[in-house]
């Protein structure tokens, strides 16, 4: 690894490119799209949610009355509790079940590892829309598997769309399509363990798991920290699942279960474009900040 | 705060990209055969207990597009039943609404080409051009793109959506297309990758020789940035062929639906008033949606062991 950083260091930090405007010619187009995609609705939102527009009156400047209405919204702290509470428990599942397939097939005792690695990643080839349909028929009581299972025992399996089960229900969908991305993350960081680490740890008279606590966990933790943060920041904007899953079990899965559908259902059944921008705005900034506090606290961890 | 949050981001990032250089054949042969330890047979009851249900969804789905809409409801999902009718249901997927399911794919096509390959180009030239060039504003250029890689992207999908339909660029293709095109994670990606693949002196004897630079970049630049290329390429790729909430948010007219947004609607259909029931289609639909990836999952396995690797930021 720190044969391919020093020649690099010397070309990017010493060696300056070419000077003058040609540089534009590259970059220009990539910038152009960049300020119509990104930051001129990231400017929209934030100028929208300082207006109300309201029947009476029309279009009024209001300071930041959006943000006190979002801030004391029952509706989205709930459905940000909502979240939270999926993100809880579906983030350590899935990441130590990655973990666990990765430290296995990096392990060299397991037969066929290669064929294992193929085949955990394999759902992530699946779109997050039709592995929500899947998941959502074999939950139905009507013709999935739960149904099946519980005629077949005789008695009644809990709804896994009832209010009980409907996070874990969702968390599953989840884990079942990004285990095998996150630990494909950890396999490569094992890789780029030097071998002489292993030959030592060998002639120390090291078992398996003293390498994997010593060794491979110490060298993993830049990937846990980033797999973290991604996974935090994609239970904050949680929207695909529930909303598909949705018309299965309306009455659980409410149109503002998650902050993004809260913002969606505020855009498109209210018209409520302000505070549909408002909202946008605060989950899009809590989800920033649960993302620094996770570099934060994984960088402090690596000194 | 910010600003050690983004050298984080950034090394973390740069070591991701380092793997993608380095996955592949450089552990091969790590322990000699004499010394390779013992088959553990626990660690692979385990991992088929995963295998299974990694495999248990897509059985059942495999399973199920082999039935009609009444056997669906009415025999065990994990075993076939009578009659058989996969090609019925092929049939059924390719002709239901006059074809519209044919329309969605090509339309999905259309989303991956136009908007994956549009993106894998913008972020191949800028990140070139960040590596390589010193010009006006590339600080500014750089500290914006460092900053937009922590947005998350679904955060922008319904700003862009109330933006977009004031230029009343709604419900038409560009609406689904523009957003795909901007990859600040993979700009930066390739930004990281051209400054180590390809050499400044390479450039400077290209320049000696009195070359323009954008023909530099297409006859010799471009060669060396091939794997960061295909990296970026397939990270867009899979982004593109899963794309749901911005179509869903963007588009009124199924004409111009993608695969997920349509197949969504089919499966509503049951839930709607006077909608017709056709679960069975939803199911075929889904199999021959992801057929495709999972092929070229199975055969591109080298490139996105490496590439899927270095997009570990991304997700």
């Amino acid at each position: 690894m720190t044969t391919t950083l020093t020649p690099s260091r010397r070309t990017g930090r010493g060696r300056r490119g070419v000077r003058g405007q040609v540089g534009w010619v590259f970059v220009g187009p990539f910038v152009a799209i960049f300020l119509l995609v990104l930051i001129a609705p990231l400017v929209y939102a934030i100028w929208l949610s300082f207006f109300q527009d309201r029947l009476i009156g029309g279009v009024s400047f209001v300071g930041i009355a959006n943000f006190v209405d979002a801030f004391t919204d029952g509706q989205l702290w709930s459905a940000i509790g909502r979240v939270m509470r999926i993100m809880a428990v579906q983030v350590p599942v899935m990441l130590l079940l990655a973990l666990f397939c990765a430290l296995a097939i990096d392990s060299a005792r397991l037969a066929w590892a290669p064929f294992f690695r193929l085949m955990v990643f394999l759902p992530y080839a699946v779109p997050g829309v039709v592995a929500a349909l899947m998941w959502g028929y074999i939950y139905g009581p009507r013709f999935g598997l739960v149904g099946d299972v519980s005629s077949f025992l005789g008695i009644p399996l809990p709804d896994p769309l009832g209010p009980d089960f409907v996070l874990l229900a969702i968390g599953n969908i989840s884990t079942w399509l990004f285990t095998g991305y996150n630990m494909l993350v950890y396999i490569s960081a094992l890789k780029t363990i030097p071998t002489d680490l292993y030959e030592a740890a060998e002639l120390d008279g090291a078992g398996p798991f003293r390498v994997i606590r010593s060794i491979k966990l110490p060298a993993l933790r830049p990937a846990i920290t980033i797999t973290v943060m991604f996974s935090v920041i994609g239970s904050f904007q949680l929207f695909n699942e529930p909303n598909i899953l949705r018309p299965l079990s309306p009455n659980v899965i409410t149109s503002d279960f998650t902050p993004n559908m809260y913002a969606y259902t505020l855009s498109f059944a209210g018209g409520q474009y302000n505070s549909a921008a408002t909202v946008a705005i605060v989950v899009g900034v809590l989800t920033m900040i649960a993302a620094y506090a996770v570099q934060f606290i994984g960088a402090r961890r690596e000194r | 705060m910010a600003v050690a949050f983004d050298d984080t981001l950034a090394r973390d990032a740069e070591s991701a990209t380092r793997t993608l250089t380095t996955v592949g054949s450089r552990r091969r042969g790590r322990r000699p055969a004499s010394r390779r330890p013992q088959r553990s047979w626990w660690l692979t009851a385990s991992m088929f207990l995963v295998l299974a249900y990694m495999l248990l969804p897509l059985v059942w789905l495999v399973v199920s597009s082999t039935k009609t809409q009444e056997s669906l409801f009415t025999s065990f999902g994990l075993w076939f039943a009578q009659p058989f009718s996969l090609w019925d249901n092929l049939v059924g997927v390719f002709t239901y609404d006059g074809g519209i399911y044919g329309q969605w794919l090509l339309n999905t096509l259309m989303y991956v080409v136009v908007g994956a390959g549009g993106a894998t180009l913008l972020a191949t030239l800028a990140g070139y051009g960040l590596a390589k060039f010193d010009f006006t504003g590339k600080r500014l250029v750089m500290a914006l793109v460092i900053g937009a890689i922590a947005i998350p992207a679904t955060a922008l999908t319904v700003p862009t959506f109330l933006l977009f339909s004031n230029l009343g660029l709604t419900n038409t293709p560009w609406a689904v297309i523009l957003p795909s095109l901007i990859s600040p994670f993979g700009m930066f990606l390739m930004w990281v990758y051209a400054r180590d693949a390809v050499p400044t002196e390479l450039l400077e004897a290209a320049r000696m020789d009195g070359a323009g630079e954008l023909r530099t970049f297409f006859s010799i630049s471009s060669r060396m940035l091939g794997p960061g290329v295909v990296s970026v390429l397939l990270l867009e790729v899979v982004g593109s062929w899963n794309n749901y909430f911005l179509p869903l948010i963007m588009l009124n007219d199924p004409r111009w639906y993608p695969l997920t947004v349509g197949l969504n609607q089919w499966n509503n259909q049951a839930t709607t008033q006077g909608g017709e029931i056709i679960y069975n289609l939803v199911i075929t639909g889904s199999l021959v949606m992801i057929v495709p990836l999972v092929i070229a999952f199975l055969l591109l396995q080298r490139f996105w062991q490496a590439g899927l690797a270095a997009g570990a930021v991304k997700a």
